[in-house]
């Protein structure tokens, strides 16, 4: 008897933990989404209040497209963030192939240089790549949001683990089958390495969608910035920032995120059952 | 259908030696099995001859030619592996498709979107669809064409990988341990239609197996490999009759064979555990090592005896363990006749003929040996 009542208080304590951190957790997005809601005059009153008196989401949301053009911001961001994930793994599967398949002179030497290139922090290269791309001439442009990003090696070790564990013998296979090495990479280990690319792309998707950082340093142009530099925009010293629209802007720039996880979710779990079911 | 020529084949992996020199020759339409315990070296040498593995140094010849530093697929050999190797992701149909694919459709043709449009490669894929077909109806797989690997059983795996073997029609077909991965009974099944594909394709097939069973009922030809070098080639009976060394003899046959120590008297005669054997040798005297099989061990009387300890009635036949007279030697003697087994506990008497005894030098080479009187029957094949 007292075991189990051990075990029961034990649950409580866990399930009131667990859900402080949930409130932790979404309590900005729940104050955004209440914050997007509210007409300005309630905004700065100085009562708390969660729910609205006079529900304003919408004059926010047409505030905010009529203040910036956010659609041309959301096509930025989706057009940034597809090339550095397309390219990444133009990039990544090969290499990872290589590293995990291949048996070559120096294959340890580089693996351990691709776990160094972890290590290092994106803002210590950021000045000598933001010089580089200045002598290049293509700082402001898409291609300077996407190019520093196309190597990632976060992305070769997460790969390169997933193919240690794809059975040789299919790689022998397939070159028995007459399947070229690249052929190998494409045919053979990506469709079976489908979960990890998802998983990868979830990372990389996040990533280049949130950064503020370097689509900051590089652009000056209005019509190239990414959502999070769209949300920036509303902020206005002079004029004093419209909050309600701002946060409506976040909304918007939130929201593809969440369906493209809620999507991609599914196929992950899916993925994970496959590899466990074999 | 090809005759592959092995010459002086090493092959290092860092400082190991794998293969230490290997000559074979699998001739065209033969079943040659490679047999060895694991770690032997045999599946690299597989390898070797597949093209998969780099040999260091020595020669694969196929058909006359030499394929060294020849890409695998241009070997056209195919190789049948022991954990199937089927692409997850293509249905059994696209699996035994692959290889002619590969082979018979040009690179735009075959694009995934783009490639479909070309009239030619419609035409192609329906030759492909043909062959396919014709095989899977050989194989009696063609209810399972459209299942992906996932959803067949072993069994079905094992036909698939086959049929995919098959399709391109190859020079000489490789297979690694097929049959390693599937339970017992359909094992002997399989076994049985492996023999049967080769007698109808008359096909070269090199099979590798660390199953001495599997080799011994199945191939043409053996070819036993231990520790990296080629001890002993012959037919299965050749082989377990006529041991060359000490390894092959216990590596081949079930139970093992029974080695007892012995000794090369001054006068040549031969003394095992304090008998004398009917048996003289010309080598030098010392000791040596004698090898009998279980089925000729004779229970019941004779000058050698032992204690039962353990008895395995298998039906039809009965294997009875002795431990010899207090020491801990351990004997195997089959029993046809189960209906008269002995009592576990009970001391019994053994014997076994002159010409059951394959002697061995210290060396663990077969040394000749020569039967007295009566029965006088020599040795064959000695080394």
């Amino acid at each position: 008897m007292t075991g189990s009542a051990k075990i029961s208080l034990w649950s409580v304590v866990r399930h009131i933990l667990l859900i402080a951190g949930a409130i932790v957790i979404l309590l900005p997005f729940v104050w955004m989404i209440s914050t997007a809601s509210k007409p300005p005059s309630e905004v700065f009153s100085s009562e708390l209040r969660l729910i609205p008196r006079d529900f304003a989401l919408w004059e926010n949301l047409r505030t905010a497209f009529a203040k910036a053009n956010l659609w041309r911001f959301l096509l930025n961001g989706v057009i940034v963030t597809i090339s550095i994930f397309v390219l990444q793994v133009l990039v990544a599967l090969p290499a990872a192939y290589a590293l995990a398949k291949l048996r070559f002179i120096g294959r340890n030497a580089l693996f351990a240089l691709v776990l160094f290139g972890i290590l290092i922090p994106p803002q210590a290269t950021a000045i000598p790549v933001f010089l580089l791309l200045h002598k290049l001439g293509i700082l402001d442009s898409y291609a300077a949001l996407v190019l520093p990003f196309t190597i990632s090696v976060f992305g070769i070790f997460l790969m390169r683990q997933f193919f240690r564990n794809v059975p040789d013998d299919l790689v022998d296979a397939a070159r028995i089958d007459g399947i070229s090495e690249f052929g190998i990479v494409w045919r053979v280990m990506l469709p079976a390495a489908i979960p990890a690319v998802t998983a990868f792309g979830i990372f990389s998707v996040v990533a280049h969608w949130n950064d503020y950082f370097w689509p900051l340093i590089v652009l000056n142009s209005e019509h190239l910035r990414t959502p999070p530099l769209a949300v920036a925009h509303f902020r206005n010293a002079e004029a004093g920032t419209d909050y309600g629209a701002l946060m409506a802007a976040a909304m918007v720039v939130v929201a593809p995120l969440l369906v493209a996880f809620l999507f991609a979710q599914r196929r992950f779990v899916e993925g994970i059952a496959l590899t466990g079911i074999k | 259908m090809a005759r592959i020529e092995l010459t002086g084949i090493r092959k290092s992996f860092d400082a190991t030696e794998v293969l230490k020199g290997i000559d074979l020759t699998i001739e065209n339409g033969e079943f040659l099995s490679l047999v060895g315990p694991s770690g032997c070296g045999k599946s690299t040498l597989l390898r070797v001859i597949a093209g998969l593995e780099p040999q260091s140094a020595g020669q694969v010849t196929i058909d006359g030619s030499i394929v060294d530093g020849i890409r695998p697929s241009a070997r056209n050999l195919a190789m049948v592996f022991q954990s199937y190797a089927l692409y997850p992701h293509l249905s059994a149909f696209d699996n035994m498709a692959v290889p002619l694919r590969m082979r018979r459709l040009s690179t735009v043709e075959r694009l995934p979107l783009l490639g479909s449009l070309l009239p030619s490669r419609r035409r192609r894929e329906r030759s492909i669809r043909a062959d396919i077909e014709k095989v899977a109806v050989q194989l009696e797989i063609s209810h399972l064409l459209q299942r992906k690997p996932a959803q067949l059983s072993g069994g079905q795996r094992q036909r698939v990988a086959v049929g995919r073997a098959m399709v391109r029609q190859p020079e000489a077909f490789l297979f690694d341990e097929p049959l390693s991965n599937l339970d017992a009974k359909l094992r002997v099944h399989m076994r049985a239609e492996l023999a049967e594909l080769h007698r109808s394709l008359r096909s070269t097939f090199i099979y590798v197996t660390h199953d001495q069973a599997e080799a011994m009922t199945m191939s043409s030809r053996l070819a036993v490999m231990i520790s990296g070098e080629l001890v002993q080639v012959g037919r299965p009976a050749e082989i377990y009759d006529n041991p060359r060394d000490i390894r092959v003899a216990e590596f081949v046959g079930s139970p093992k064979i029974n080695v007892m120590p012995g000794r090369i008297r001054d006068d040549g005669r031969i003394e095992v555990l304090g008998n004398i054997l009917r048996l003289t040798s010309s080598q030098p005297p010392g000791n040596c090592r004698i090898g009998v099989r279980s089925e000729r061990i004779e229970l019941g009387s004779g000058p050698f005896s032992g204690d039962v300890i353990h008895v395995e009635n298998m039906g039809a036949e009965a294997f009875v363990h002795l431990s010899l007279n207090g020491t801990d030697m351990r004997l195997i003697a089959r029993v046809n006749d189960v209906r008269r087994l002995p009592d576990i506990g009970s001391h019994v008497p053994f014997n076994f003929a002159a010409d059951a005894v394959l002697a061995f030098n210290s060396a663990g080479q077969r040394i000749a040996v020569t039967a007295e009187q009566a029965e006088r029957i020599r040795e064959r094949a000695v080394v």
